[in-house]
């Protein structure tokens, strides 16, 4: 008990967080057994009946739900991949800009959209993409291509989605390779400047293979956002006309529930999700540990 | 010396134009409605407008302005930045100095610890958080924006990493003088940390300017949605109830002009901030996210 006398502030200190934590993160927890019941809101969690695993069982019979998950996957397997090949990439062609103002210049610009909201930037993208007169439709206009409705077709939703999140992201995606790159040791280039290789010699042996490791830290880690293909840009983008190829896990629990208030089905539908990443992000962390030695805590 | 060979010569000018031109885009549909916010109800109606305003107009932010459902949301989105970025930060700077500790000297750290990290790794999901929502009787509540996200578990590790590079000695020589652990953390702890602090408030400031979900879902009565929310129902969902137009203005107006100014506001603050935020959050990233 000598030891609390000394630590109770520390205990104090947390406490603040701890009791929102457990009010706004674990008691929500308990309410996982809606997933089990067929709840009915007017008769609350005591008066509901339990239905054991049949939403489990409506999930992977239903064929929105297949096809909500398919989705899911699709976006989010593509937006993981660009969003790793894009800023690699661009991190060792910005390296090369060596005019301080330049560099600094398109540094500034390419972070800036990671701020904006999905809706300031859905609300830009509606007209921007629009088929009547939106500004790259005019453009495409003039090249002889479209119109095409980047919004209302499925395929091109998908591709719409994707681009615009690489087109938000990868700027600052991009910063962990830039602190990777000034970690390279010069001596490494001045041994091989010595020895006569070019420009691309060195950046095929000495750039690409120092960044390999940040670029499996964050492939692996993104793995856990395999089932996230990222409500906010979905739920601002979209419409009834794409919901075959483009409504995703979360937007799909958002109008289960919210609209139609089918609660017991949407949770099953949240749960899952929830299991699914909660395994993933724990392989991804143990896997980045393990090939590139990197840890958070 | 590859830098004075021809071929380097003609890929660096060449790269530098690329790498130019996609900066470039990154910042071009904000300024294609910076354009449109700016033009006269004719130009954009008639998808005139590009880069910059034709027929130049401020009819749509005056109207913007005027708009007393607009003014309200711009005050609460006001408020509750102000408000909620303090909450983060106070409950934060309180846990990170706690869990910054060693475990020998804070027995259950690492209890503490893992129910922190736990919730970044595993949640209820949305509908048994809008059942406790309900229950705690939040909705429809000022509330309901700032209590739910005060733990920011991300900006906490971020800040107790922080706090681990502050020399122990420091610590060790206030409490030799008799100082205690709050006494500490407010004199020692928190003036060194301002540069750290003002990153994270930054973040978290952007992030409540942003956020919008919460307001759409817990709020029922628009006068009370903050600006994010307003901006999504009347942009995104097309809910024109909360305008109101005369015969004379509407034909003045165009919902596309409207529509950009009101973007364009709800960008602004971010805009404003933004260069502050990218002097630090270079460093801010990286410090604790990676370490030896």
């Amino acid at each position: 008990m000598s030891h609390f006398k000394r630590s109770w502030p520390f205990h104090l200190m947390v406490l603040p967080a701890l009791v929102f934590l457990v009010v706004f993160n674990y008691l929500p927890m308990a309410g996982i057994t809606m997933a089990f019941m067929d709840y009915k809101p007017w008769l609350g969690f005591d008066g509901s009946a339990w239905i054991g695993l049949d939403h489990f069982r409506a999930l992977f019979d239903r064929e929105d739900s297949i096809q909500v998950i398919w989705n899911t996957l699709v976006i989010a397997v593509f937006k993981i991949a660009f969003n790793l090949i894009v800023p690699f990439t661009f991190a060792i062609l910005l390296n090369e800009v060596r005019q301080r103002f330049l560099n600094r210049s398109i540094q500034t610009l390419v972070y800036l959209p990671h701020f904006l909201s999905w809706v300031i930037l859905g609300g830009i993208l509606v007209n921007f993409l629009s088929t009547d007169g939106g500004f790259v439709n005019r453009i495409l206009g003039v090249v002889g291509i479209g119109p095409i409705f980047f919004l209302g077709d499925g395929d091109w939703f998908r591709f719409t989605v994707v681009v615009s999140e690489v087109w938000k992201e990868f700027g600052y995606s991009t910063i962990v390779f830039l602190a990777a790159l000034a970690n390279i040791n010069p001596a490494l280039y001045e041994a091989a400047e010595v020895d006569g290789a070019s420009r691309w010699k060195q950046t095929r042996h000495i750039t690409i293979p120092s960044l390999i490791p940040m670029a499996i830290v964050v492939g692996t880690l993104s793995l856990g956002n395999i089932l996230n293909a990222g409500f906010d840009q979905i739920f601002n983008l979209y419409n009834s006309l794409v919901y075959e190829k483009g409504d995703i896990i979360d937007t799909f629990v958002y109008r289960t529930a919210i609209v139609e208030g089918d609660f017991g089905f949407a949770t099953a539908v949240g749960l899952f999700k929830s299991v699914i990443s909660m395994i993933l992000i724990i392989v991804s962390y143990r896997l980045a540990y393990k090939l590139a030695n990197y840890r958070v805590f | 010396m590859y830098h004075k060979t021809a071929p380097y010569r003609v890929f660096n000018i060449f790269n530098t134009c690329l790498l130019l031109l996609i900066a470039i885009l990154c910042i071009v549909p904000l300024v294609h409605v910076l354009a449109v916010s700016l033009s006269a109800k004719s130009a954009a109606d008639a998808n005139l407008v590009g880069l910059w305003p034709v027929e130049f107009s401020t009819i749509a932010y005056e109207k913007t302005i005027s708009n007393s459902v607009f003014l309200s949301s711009l005050w609460i989105a006001a408020k509750r930045t102000i408000t909620g970025t303090l909450a983060i930060l106070l409950v934060a700077c309180l846990a990170a100095y706690a869990l910054s500790k060693e475990n020998i000297q804070f027995k259950g750290r690492s209890v503490y610890a893992w129910l922190f990290i736990f919730t970044m790794v595993f949640n209820g999901g949305l509908i048994p958080f809008y059942i406790v929502i309900q229950r705690l009787g939040l909705m429809d509540s000022f509330w309901v924006l700032i209590l739910p996200g005060i733990v920011n578990v991300w900006l906490t590790i971020l800040l107790m990493n922080f706090f681990r590079g502050i020399p122990k000695e420091l610590e060790e020589a206030a409490l030799i003088d008799g100082s205690g652990h709050f006494g500490i953390l407010i004199r020692i702890y928190l003036p060194l940390s301002l540069p750290a602090l003002a990153t994270l408030g930054l973040f978290a400031m952007v992030w409540h300017w942003n956020s919008w979900f919460d307001g759409l879902l817990y709020l029922s009565k628009k006068e009370d949605y903050p600006l994010a929310t307003y901006l999504q129902t009347v942009i995104i969902s097309r809910d024109m109830s909360s305008m109101s137009f005369s015969r004379t203005e509407f034909d003045l107006l165009s919902q596309k002009t409207l529509n950009a100014a009101q973007i364009f506001i709800g960008a602004l603050p971010v805009l404003i901030v933004y260069p502050f935020l990218q002097k630090f959050f270079v460093k801010g990233l990286v410090m604790g996210s990676v370490k030896e």
